[in-house]
């Protein structure tokens, strides 16, 4: 019942915006379709983490604490980006920056947006994931493009033939996964690609098959996740769409990537019976990061600089899944969510930003506490959050990867920290005169939408202190079920 | 009902043309007869659907068949005629295209590729399943195709000549996905190529011209 | 083993004499298909006849080699000639040599006709000579790339085990032996001056090759050197034939029936084999010389991948 909901809500906002996503009432509409989306999600959260998992329309749909978490997050954070969204908008509608017919593809997009993520979250089916995941890709590319400015048309371009061309080679590992399968589990039907199935007889599997499919998997998926080498597309894309799509796509499409490529690997681990998709996972998540930290300090425009800084989280997160073990996986989806939630806060600061200074350009927006002290400190306390400073919840994450990786892999702590202080120098250095300098800039037209901002930053501040008991419960199921081969 | 040795002669030959094909659209430095060159693939690939269809009678493989050709003959040359004559770029030609280096690196694509798919092809159970390695060369060719093409149409051919070469694999090594998920993917590429299209009249009304070297601004300085 | 003789000695024979009549029905194929009033199909006899008569006219700086080479280039054809099988498997002197020496010995004839052209040192033979190799060095391994297909699928270098093989064998598809063919069909093209790579029946200097080579010889040396361009058409014809139809050849323990039987059928694949490359002829038009490398790239990529696919599909 509340997975109907949750999947056919956002679908129905998708139909209605696009009837009716000009009139001036939309974003509240669409921040209403948010809202129901939520609530389903928490009702779903809670049944599984009272009864366990969930297999749902006929082995489909299938939901464990894993996916449910996520889905919890993709939903909350769906939510609070309408809510953000609605000033935000009718301020670049006021600028003239976009026009009704605009909106309304802008409305109808986001919750097909959200609609796909939630798809690709809670299916069951390898293949249904795939084409889930290809739709997030389509539904977003007219979004990245929507201010139609030479620079968006690029970066809508470099996204749509990049992640074609990346999720195509993950379609063939699906093509090897299926192949591998059919053996075992039959060729006549649906069976041969749901998970669960899968993960029933991954033992059986053959490892050589599967091997070759997680390397299609992984580039293919890897590529959404914005790995480096493949991450090129996505600075792009975060910098030149409408801010709440950067918030979105940051915060969320690349969870959900990785959450795809963190299935593949429990599936390809337990045949090959090795840690080599781990180690794969440790390599590509090491480069996300010190590559992501160096760029860092190139950067001019100031939402490329938080997307080069959403790779190098994502890169954290890969390589403590990679490490494997109950206390890396538990750190790594902590940090997943503290990512999120942060990134997008500074995502949604950023955003109004840029509305008062009009400009991208980080030497040229001065002064942001004096004119607006809310951005302004919803800014810094934002970046201090995602630098992981102590009181916040990136802190304890990433102090628990760092951990652990002295323990498991000794070699691998030094680079690490060196990448993350090597980045804290670069975004504090670039963040810092942004917000205490000069003043400039010009007032808003509509109250900027700051409680987002304040909401997620204080359930980051609280995950840091103090995580709630059932959440700790909650998250060591999950790290349970994705395995530990520490 | 074929018989298997002819089913598999066939398929195999579908193979080879498939292969061929994809040769073609390498070399093939004009815009228009891309779209020809991917129709033919369409054929080749229903085709050979029919003939596993045949042999194996299982009923989905027909509806694939059926699918490949509606959507690979009919609707996406169709769409992309279209396309080519309103936005008037029926005389575009990639000009800087080196053919016979672009050949060398196709070759050894294709050995690549073979060698990759080897050890996989012997698992498998099915009768064409020494095709998954031409499959598999196809996807790569198509990759090297977009790489070397300025156009955005003939990189979008490229992209839907690679979404050919994952479809026979499909086809022709797992005797086809599930329906559903080939019905997904069917609308996951008719959508992409919509979105493209609209996207074409944005770059166009942008930049007055479909070549990409307008859209290499965008870089980290 | 006197019917094998016999055989050898038919076929020999036979190409000697069917060579120039080859020639002389493309011809005249061509000028029908061009709306000309066609030539005799006799046309190339009498020319070799009036060349003969003549008395050979030598330049001032001509050397040993210049007059050597026509005795070479036709020595060579007439040798590759009797070891290819046209009427019947049953060839003594094909024992001698496998398909990759057939490449070696058209490869001593095109070596000697270039150093011959570049002998005298006009412009025109240097031109040509260079222009030859270029072709050549792009076709010889195009050409051996189609004989590895085939000798893979028949497990044997042997033209005529090969043919052998393909005749005794059930009849199933071969993509790879389709491919193949195509890529020998344009490497005939190219090896033997045909439009598109060049034009026999024109000598304008800025696109001709073999002619270009002729122009210093007369009487009984440029008879031989036509007479052996004929053969090597013939050959190239004869090897198309055994490779990739070789029904209807009359097997290694035939009797003369057979043999008598297959001389006609040969004599129909030769006729259509005639018409249709005169078809080609007709249709396509001729390629600017820097297109060349790109047509024999064609046919290199076209005969590595007949065997590719052999190698991976086993068909």
């Amino acid at each position: 019942m509340e997975l109907a909901v949750i999947l056919l809500l956002p679908l129905a906002g998708t139909l209605v915006l696009a009837i009716w996503g000009a009139r001036p009432s939309a974003p509240e509409v669409n921040a209403a379709f948010s809202l129901g989306t939520l609530l389903a999600a928490t009702a779903l959260t809670v049944r599984v983490i009272s009864g366990g998992p969930v297999l749902a329309w006929g082995g489909q749909f299938f939901i464990d604490s894993f996916n449910v978490f996520l889905v919890a997050l993709t939903a909350l954070v769906g939510f609070t980006t309408a809510l953000f969204s609605r000033p935000y908008m009718r301020i670049e509608r006021d600028h003239g920056r976009v026009t009704a017919r605009r909106m309304r593809l802008y409305h109808s997009m986001y919750q097909m947006f959200m609609a796909t993520m939630l798809v690709a979250l809670l299916t069951n089916n390898m293949g249904i994931m795939w084409v889930a995941l290809e739709a997030a890709t389509l539904s977003t590319v007219l979004l990245v493009s929507l201010y139609r400015t030479a620079a968006s048309l690029e970066a809508a371009w470099k996204y749509f033939i990049l992640c074609g061309v990346g999720i195509a080679q993950a379609l063939f590992g699906t093509i090897l996964l299926y192949f591998a399968a059919e053996k075992i589990l039959g060729a006549e039907g649906m069976n041969a690609l749901l998970w669960t199935e899968l993960n029933g007889g991954k033992s059986e599997l053959e490892p050589q098959g599967l091997s070759l499919a997680f390397v299609f998997l992984l580039v293919g998926y890897g590529t959404k996740v914005g790995l480096v080498p493949l991450h090129n597309w996505l600075p792009d894309a975060h910098a030149e769409g409408p801010t709440p799509i950067s918030a979105v796509l940051s915060g969320l499409l690349l969870n959900v990537a990785l959450y795809i490529v963190i299935r593949c690997k429990v599936l390809v681990e337990g045949s090959l019976n090795s840690n080599l998709p781990g180690q794969i996972l440790m390599a590509f998540g090491l480069l996300s990061v010190v590559v992501a930290a160096f760029f860092l300090w190139r950067q001019r425009d100031i939402k490329r600089l938080f997307a080069y800084s959403s790779i190098e989280h994502m890169g954290i997160v890969t390589f403590a899944f990679g490490m494997g073990g109950p206390v890396a996986n538990f750190a790594a989806l902590l940090h997943m969510t503290v990512h999120s939630l942060t990134k997008s806060a500074i995502f949604f600061a950023v955003g109004h930003a840029v509305q008062k200074s009009g400009t991208q350009v980080m030497d040229e927006i001065r002064g942001l506490v004096v004119r607006n002290p809310t951005i302004g400190w919803g800014l810094m306390l934002g970046t201090i959050a995602i630098l992981g400073v102590p009181p916040f919840g990136v802190f304890a994450s990433e102090f628990l990867i760092l951990t652990t990786a002295m323990q498991q892999q000794p070699w691998a702590a030094p680079i690490l920290l060196g990448a993350l202080a090597v980045a804290f120098a670069a975004i504090i250095g670039r963040v810092q005169p942004m917000v205490f300098g000069e003043p400039g800039g010009k007032r808003l037209a509509h109250q900027p939408a700051l409680v987002p901002v304040f909401v997620h930053l204080a359930a980051v501040l609280v995950l840091g202190l103090y995580i709630p008991p059932y959440l700790a419960d909650w998250y060591r199921q999950a790290a349970q079920l994705i395995g530990a081969t520490p | 009902m074929l018989s298997t040795a002819l089913t598999s002669q066939l398929v195999n030959l579908c193979a080879a043309v498939l292969l061929l094909l994809a040769f073609a659209m390498l070399a093939q430095r004009r815009t228009v007869a891309l779209v020809d060159l991917f129709t033919a693939q369409g054929v080749a690939l229903a085709i050979s659907t029919l003939v596993v269809a045949l042999n194996t009678g299982h009923g989905h493989m027909y509806y694939s068949a059926a699918l490949t050709f509606a959507l690979k003959v009919c609707a996406l040359p169709w769409i992309l005629r279209r396309l080519i004559r309103r936005l008037d770029v029926q005389w575009e030609a990639e000009s800087r295209l080196d053919i016979t280096a672009t050949m060398i690196i196709g070759l050894l694509v294709v050995i690549f590729a073979f060698g990759l798919a080897e050890p996989i092809s012997a698992l498998a159970t099915t009768i064409t399943r020494a095709t998954l390695g031409i499959a598999l060369a196809i996807v790569l060719l198509s990759f090297l195709m977009m790489i070397t093409r300025r156009k955005a149409i003939s990189q979008v051919i490229g992209f839907l000549a690679m979404e050919n070469g994952l479809f026979f694999a499909a086809s022709s090594a797992t005797y086809g996905m599930p329906m559903l998920i080939e019905f997904g993917i069917a609308l996951d590429v008719l959508v992409a190529v919509f979105v493209l299209g609209v996207f074409f009249f944005q770059i166009r009304e942008q930049f007055d011209s479909l070549d990409l070297h307008n859209l290499e601004s965008l870089r980290d300085k | 083993m006197i019917v094998a003789a016999t055989n050898q000695l038919l076929e020999l024979a036979l190409a000697l004499l069917a060579a120039p009549l080859l020639l002389g029905w493309v011809n005249k194929c061509r000028a029908w298909l061009q709306n000309r009033s066609a030539p005799s199909i006799w046309l190339p006899y009498r020319n070799l006849h009036k060349l003969f008569h003549k008395d050979a006219v030598l330049a001032d700086n001509a050397s040993l080699l210049f007059r050597a080479a026509p005795y070479v280039v036709f020595g060579s054809m007439v040798v590759a000639a009797a070891i290819i099988p046209s009427v019947g498997t049953a060839l003594p002197s094909a024992y001698v040599a496998d398909a990759i020496a057939l490449v070696g010995l058209f490869a001593t004839a095109r070596v000697f006709m270039s150093l011959a052209a570049m002998d005298i040192g006009t412009a025109f033979g240097t031109l040509g000579a260079r222009r030859e190799m270029m072709i050549g060095f792009l076709a010889e391994p195009a050409l051996l790339m189609v004989i590895f297909t085939a000798s893979l699928i028949a497990s044997s270098t042997s033209l005529v085990a090969i043919s052998t093989a393909f005749v005794t064998r059930e009849l199933a598809i071969y993509p790879s032996l389709a491919f193949a063919a195509i890529a020998f069909m344009l490497v005939l093209l190219a090896e033997n001056a045909r439009i598109p790579v060049d034009n026999p029946a024109t000598h304008l200097e800025l696109t001709m090759i073999h002619e270009a080579m002729l122009l210093e010889y007369s009487a009984r040396h440029l008879a031989l050197m036509e007479w052996a361009a004929a053969l090597k058409l013939f050959n190239y014809a004869a090897i198309g034939i055994a490779l990739f139809v070789p029904w209807g050849i009359a097997r290694g323990d035939a009797g003369y029936v057979e043999l008598l039987a297959g001389a006609p059928i040969l004599a129909l694949k030769l006729l259509s084999f005639g018409a249709g490359l005169a078809l080609i002829e007709t249709l396509s038009a001729k390629l600017r010389i820097f297109r060349a490398p790109e047509f024999l790239a064609t046919a290199f990529l076209f005969a590595v991948l007949g065997m590719l696919v052999h190698l991976l599909l086993g068909s």
